[in-house]
């Protein structure tokens, strides 16, 4: 059952001279949901960002392996092919570019990493009006530019269209309630659950407990001053939300 | 270490894929250029006594102008002497049909995707009179157009079988005096299309006409006159590629277009031809003088231009609004890597009434390459309300680029309204990571992006034309991004 997806090892990594993850262990196994709780400023984008190859990010120690490949050797782009979805905090805009050309493109890249025939626009179309209903997304959003004009709501609900096309086996979803109402928390976390088959493992990563009220996980890490201070399970993010993150701090 | 660091590599340059010479003996007159030269052109194309005086009179004048030097652009000083100013595919006779076209040259377009003798099968969708060097080789459709009245065929033929109508046109849009390679033009076309839509007919075809430079040291100096007469229609295609070569290739070409009442005209061209190496070694020199007067009231003009290639470029098509009510569009991508120079923009000429004009042009620039928009919006003292749109927008790719915009205006009448807007914007890190990390590749990223940028002016293009220069634009950023 526990086949190992992510391992990650005393991992070091630095921005511009300045570490911001010291000494950073964890494995996600597969079909596991990891939360990564932590205050401002311990390092929780820069966590994702080293993840998933974001130029600017120093990596001077440690290992992180995906699915038993080094992943520090990949280009962001092949990181995504093998399987990493980045489910941004700040989706950025692309003037002029449908979202549903930009879409197509990244489904056949995965897909031709992986061998498999490229869809052409018909199938595509299909499959992405399908995925697209599931979460309250009409044809005319897939028809405008990506992220361009988009609510912050809808920014997220394209992320997450997103993550169910592309099919990851593990995504990482940085601050994934940032800017959202309740009602479009829910469907974003709906997205989410549906996408939870026992096999795709996440790693959610958050300063707040109330995403995880809506996505459950199975494990809860609480991340400060650059590494893991203390896991546990679900019950460790209402404790948090109880004694608040200085309590956890102080115990290292 | 993240080793996908974005960052520009200059190695495009390298993969013209149009870069190769077609063996065929050409029938060429010596290097240089004196009144006999122009003598031996007009005498090789049989031409009548009055064009040759207007070729001697333009050298004559020629000879007194100077070079412009306000170009934004860099280059070691033309020769003028040292080019071949005629050269032709030797032929037995004209051909009637493709199958007597040397095979040779129906092998060249074949390697350039124009699939003449596929056309001719798959009947009627484009028309293409095809120039090789200076001569025209093969005309098709010609018949089906001439069913309705429409004359689509060389400048040459045109000479010999409508000279009232070259007589009456020739140079009135761009008089032999307008500028020196204009001049040069003039006094030394070898040849170029003729296209006049007759009263009241809206062209069924897109005429398009594929231009190739070839012959070495041939400067390439085209001559394309177009008339739409009262209330006719006409879409016209240029697209280009040329061979590659180490020596720089002049060409200096003239488009005149005349628009008559209520008539319009849609001039769409796709420019590719070699761009020289990674470092500026080669490519063509292109200063070419594009220009359309609508002369009659509700007339309309557009340009639309894909410009990709090139090392210099210098071009400036322009809209004379004569005519009230007449409107002109001019739509421009520009796109220059390596050390590719482009200065290019618009003239919009207000004389009538209410007359309209819009500019929309998208500049990118990559590696080491230099480009600047120049643009002239003009409103005479007579031309009541007429308004002005522009948008230049530019965007530069890599650190070592440049884009520059020069926009005059000049406004003689209160009434009139003209509006501008520019923006300069890089490619971000954010987005180009954004893609990245959907699995996008980043060269596929960035022609994504770019392509996004120029949408406006893609959508002004014809179907067939608007793929063929997403393809281009994918190609010429080649090597952009690391």
């Amino acid at each position: 059952m526990s086949t190992p997806l992510l391992e990650i090892e005393d991992l070091q990594a630095r921005v511009c001279d300045r570490e911001i993850i010291k000494g950073f262990n964890l494995t996600i196994n597969e079909g596991e949901v990891h939360a990564v709780m932590g205050p401002n400023g311990a390092g929780k984008s820069t966590l994702s960002n080293v993840i998933c190859g974001k130029p600017g990010y120093e990596v001077t120690g440690g290992s992180i392996r995906f699915k038993g490949k080094n992943l520090l050797a990949l280009s962001p782009e092949e990181r995504a092919r093998e399987g990493i979805f980045l489910c941004m905090q700040y989706p950025v805009e692309i003037p002029g570019v449908p979202t549903a050309t930009f879409l197509k493109h990244a489904v056949n890249a995965i897909r031709k990493h992986h061998e498999l025939p490229e869809l052409d626009t018909m199938e595509f179309v299909k499959m992405l009006r399908e995925e697209g209903k599931k979460l309250g997304i009409d044809n005319e959003m897939i028809k405008r530019p990506v992220n361009v004009g988009f609510s912050g709501g809808e920014k997220k609900r394209l992320e997450t269209l997103q993550m169910s096309i592309l099919k990851p086996a593990l995504s990482i979803l940085d601050e994934a309630d940032s800017g959202l109402d309740i009602d479009a928390l829910k469907v974003v976390a709906d997205g989410v659950n549906a996408l939870r088959d026992g096999h795709r493992s996440m790693l959610v990563i958050t300063h707040y407990q109330r995403l995880l009220n809506y996505i459950v996980p199975d494990f809860v890490h609480i991340f400060a001053d650059g590494h893991i201070v203390k896991s546990g399970d679900k019950n460790l993010a209402l404790e948090l939300e109880e004694k608040g993150y200085a309590e956890f701090v102080k115990e290292k | 270490m993240n080793k996908s660091q974005p960052q520009i590599i200059d190695e495009s340059g390298d993969k013209y894929k149009y870069g190769f010479v077609t063996e065929i003996a050409a029938d060429t007159a010596p290097k240089g250029l004196n009144a006999d030269i122009i003598r031996f052109i007009s005498a090789k194309k049989n031409e009548p006594e009055w064009l040759l005086e207007f070729r001697l009179k333009a050298f004559e004048f020629w000879q007194k102008m100077k070079e412009p030097k306000w170009a934004n652009l860099e280059y070691p000083p033309i020769d003028y002497q040292d080019l071949y100013y005629y050269s032709a595919p030797r032929q037995k006779a004209a051909p009637k049909s493709l199958d007597e076209v040397d095979p040779e040259l129906l092998d060249t377009y074949a390697k350039l995707g124009i699939p003449l003798k596929e056309q001719e099968v798959l009947a009627g969708v484009v028309a293409v009179d095809a120039v090789f060097d200076s001569v025209s080789v093969a005309t098709t459709y010609r018949q089906k157009l001439a069913e309705q009245g429409i004359i689509f065929c060389s400048i040459s033929e045109a000479v010999r079988d409508h000279p009232d109508l070259v007589k009456k046109y020739l140079g009135s849009v761009v008089p032999y005096t307008d500028n020196y390679f204009a001049c040069l033009n003039s006094a030394v076309f070898t040849d170029g299309s003729f296209v006049y839509i007759p009263k009241g007919i809206r062209c069924p075809m897109e005429l398009s006409t594929y231009f190739r430079i070839n012959a070495k040291n041939t400067g390439q100096f085209e001559r394309t006159l177009i008339i739409a007469d009262d209330e006719s229609y006409v879409s016209y295609l240029e697209g280009c590629t040329a061979p590659q070569r180490d020596e720089n290739q002049l060409h200096a070409a003239i488009v005149e277009i005349v628009v008559l009442k209520n008539a319009e005209v849609k001039y769409s061209t796709v420019q590719n031809w070699y761009p020289g190496d990674k470092d500026g070694k080669g490519g063509v020199y292109n200063f070419v003088t594009k220009r359309a007067a609508c002369r009659g009231d509700n007339a309309k003009i557009s340009w639309t231009q894909v410009e990709t290639g090139s090392a210099i470029t210098w071009k400036y098509p322009s809209c004379v609004l004569q005519g009230n009510n007449s409107v002109g569009e001019f739509y421009s991508v520009a796109i220059t890597n390596n050390r590719q120079q482009a200065d290019t923009g618009t003239k919009m000429i207000h004389i009538g009434k209410n007359t309209r004009s819009k500019i929309i042009s998208k500049g990118i620039s990559a590696g080491f390459s230099n480009q600047t928009y120049r643009g002239l919006v003009r409103v005479a003292p007579g031309a009541s309300c007429a308004r002005n749109y522009s948008q230049c927008d530019s965007l530069l790719i890599g650190r070592n680029c440049g884009s520059h915009t020069v926009p005059y205006i000049e406004n003689r009448n209160k009434s009139a309204r003209i509006e501008h807007e520019a923006t300069t914007s890089k490619i971000s890190d954010e987005q180009l990571f954004y893609c990245l990390q959907r699995g996008i590749a980043p060269e596929e990223a960035v022609s994504l992006i770019v392509n996004g940028f120029c949408k406006e002016v893609m959508q002004q293009l014809p179907m067939e034309f608007a793929i063929e220069a997403a393809k281009l634009i994918n190609i010429s950023l080649e090597g952009s991004v690391g």
